[in-house]
């Protein structure tokens, strides 16, 4: 016991064969795969380049799609639209993450009292996981504020991200709930040695673990829904899309586009490298436990 | 006789259709060290595991200073606080620090408050020799330091009884030996144990009795010398001759 110790405090000099000595690389070794990778994708899109820029209907799809006057004109009002995206997005995700948690909890409690709230979930999954987001939007960003419900807002924008939000907490919760399976049985049985109770039990043991579990999933689930934020343009609702579409209709020009595209992009490429980035971690982590 | 801590009384349990302990009747007194050892599967888990009611029974009576461990009377985690379990796979939590481990259940269980639990932590994990160990993560431990914040965590709630279920059984072979001290040391101090065990060398060095488990009975019970150099019950030959075999005598 005591050995144990010491040997953890104080890391034993060794006297044993040196670390090997690193080998010197001359200049051409060191920097040559460099330089080849360099060349190469340089040649290769150079080519690509060539053949698209000399093609007949170049100088078309350069008026149609990249014409930078068209593009100037556009940007304010498409990026006002992405705007809007951006804020249904960031609601969305908020009430989503807690939404997912709760159905996924519903979902994995046990005992015949809880047995309505299980029902509820597995019925809710399955309807709203089934069905197209696009379906989905038109049913209640059209039909509810057709209802007219006294006291409750007509606005389509609203109702549409409503839809997104039950569809994806479907998604969601099934995400939260693979990470609470994964959690091992021998949590429950030590939570439950210990006095907690069911729901402490969650609390403290089964969902801090889960969610740690599956943060990737989740960071996939966020990049797709901040692209079927758009789906809200088939409603009528304003977003960086249907700004586009508005402009080109006006000018017959589909730059606009173009520019809706570029804001997507710069939106949804670092989300989509910092997820790769957490998972990665999250691997060499479960790597490093399973050693 | 006073009255057992730990009275198992005609104890029958079933998973599905298969019998797993099979009236079962054992006593165990205050301060008193009861070592179950047995062929795999023949239920010495599933005993530990009924009495501090992680899995139900079909038959009989489990009683803890002469009440039964039903008994209304216990409130929902009254019996928790009484009976200490330790598992062979640890199972530390391991998103939280070895010290929110040992106090967790103090704290929302049993009502102490954060600093009170706090401040009772270090003598605990001092006990065992983990003082220094009480801000890492259980991952940033080995399986022998592991162990031994399982079994702190076990005291915490200062239970009367402490099972144990094969606690050294997950360990390489140079840490068994510093888990058992500290049983040893809980002995030395009074605890009241159950402790399922390959070790023979062990049980003989620290039990009072031995009792060995076949298909859900106990057949042969005695204080250890006895059981382990003269055991009566042919089983009970048979398994120390194969423990003996595998070298683990
Ligand atoms: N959750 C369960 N469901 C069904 N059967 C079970 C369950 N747990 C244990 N059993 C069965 O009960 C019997 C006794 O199991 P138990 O775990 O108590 O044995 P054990 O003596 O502890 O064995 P080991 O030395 O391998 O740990 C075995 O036949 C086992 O297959
Ligand atoms: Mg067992």
């Amino acid at each position: 016991m005591s050995s144990e110790r010491a040997a953890s405090a104080e890391p034993a000099r060794r006297a044993g064969p040196r670390p090997p000595v690193k080998a010197t690389l001359t200049p051409w070794e060191r920097y040559a795969p460099l330089a080849i990778s360099v060349v190469s994708t340089a040649l290769v899109f150079g080519v690509v380049w060539r053949v698209i820029t000399t093609a007949e209907n170049w100088p078309l799809i350069q008026r149609q799609f990249f014409d930078v006057d068209a593009m100037r004109a556009s940007l304010p009002q498409v990026f006002s639209g992405f705007l809007v995206n951006m804020t249904v997005w960031v609601i969305a995700l908020v009430v989503i993450a807690v939404f997912g948690i709760v159905v996924a909890i519903f979902r994995s409690l046990t005992g015949p009292w809880a047995a309505p709230l299980r029902v509820f979930a597995i019925i809710y999954i399955d309807l709203l996981r089934g069905t197209p987001s696009i379906l989905l939007v038109l049913l209640f960003g059209l039909g509810v504020p057709a209802l007219q419900i006294p006291g409750m807002t007509t606005s389509r924008l609203f109702w549409g991200s409503v839809a997104l939000v039950l569809g994806y907490t479907a998604y969601t919760s099934e995400v939260y709930r693979s990470g609470i399976e994964a959690v091992p049985d021998g949590q429950r049985a030590a939570a439950k040695a210990l006095g907690l109770t069911q729901w402490q039990t969650l609390r403290y043991s089964i969902l801090p673990q889960a969610v740690r579990n599956v943060i990737p999933a989740l960071l996939n689930l966020a990049v797709a829904l901040q692209k079927d934020v758009a789906l809200l343009s088939v409603i009528g609702a304003r977003e960086a899309g249907r700004e586009a579409q508005i402009f080109t209709a006006r000018t017959f020009n589909f730059s606009s586009y173009i520019v809706a595209t570029v804001l997507f992009l710069l939106a949804t490429i670092p989300m989509a490298r910092f997820t790769d980035w957490v998972t990665k971690r999250d691997q060499e982590r479960r790597l490093q436990r399973t050693l | 006789m006073s009255t057992p801590r730990v009275a198992i009384d005609d104890l029958t349990k079933y998973y599905g259709q298969t019998l797993v302990l099979d009236e079962v009747f054992l006593d165990v007194y205050e301060h008193e060290v009861v070592c179950l050892i047995g062929a795999s599967g023949s239920g010495k888990s599933t005993l530990l595991r009924c009495i501090n009611q992680l899995v139900p029974f079909d038959h009989g009576e489990i009683r803890l200073d002469g009440v039964a461990i039903d008994d209304a009377s216990f409130g929902k985690t009254g019996l928790r606080k009484r009976i200490g379990i330790v598992f062979q796979a640890y199972n530390l939590f391991p998103h939280l620090r070895v010290i929110d481990n040992v106090t967790l259940a103090p704290r929302k269980v049993h009502g102490v408050g954060k600093r009170e639990a706090e401040a009772r932590a270090p003598e605990l994990l001092g006990l065992l020799g983990m003082e220094e160990f009480a801000r890492k993560y259980p991952e940033q431990l080995s399986g022998g330091q592991q162990q031994r914040v399982a079994i702190v965590r076990a005291l915490a709630p200062n239970p009367d009884v402490l099972l144990l279920d094969e606690v050294t059984a997950a360990l390489d072979p140079e840490l068994i030996g510093g888990v058992l001290d500290v049983i040893r040391d809980l002995k030395a101090q009074g605890m009241t144990m159950m402790i399922v065990t390959h070790e023979m060398g062990f049980a003989r060095d620290v039990a009072d009795r031995v009792c060995f488990l076949e298909e859900g009975r106990i057949l042969e019970e005695a204080p250890p010398v006895q059981l382990l150099s003269d055991p009566q019950h042919p089983s009970t030959r048979r398994f120390l001759q194969r423990i003996i075999e595998a070298g683990r005598l």
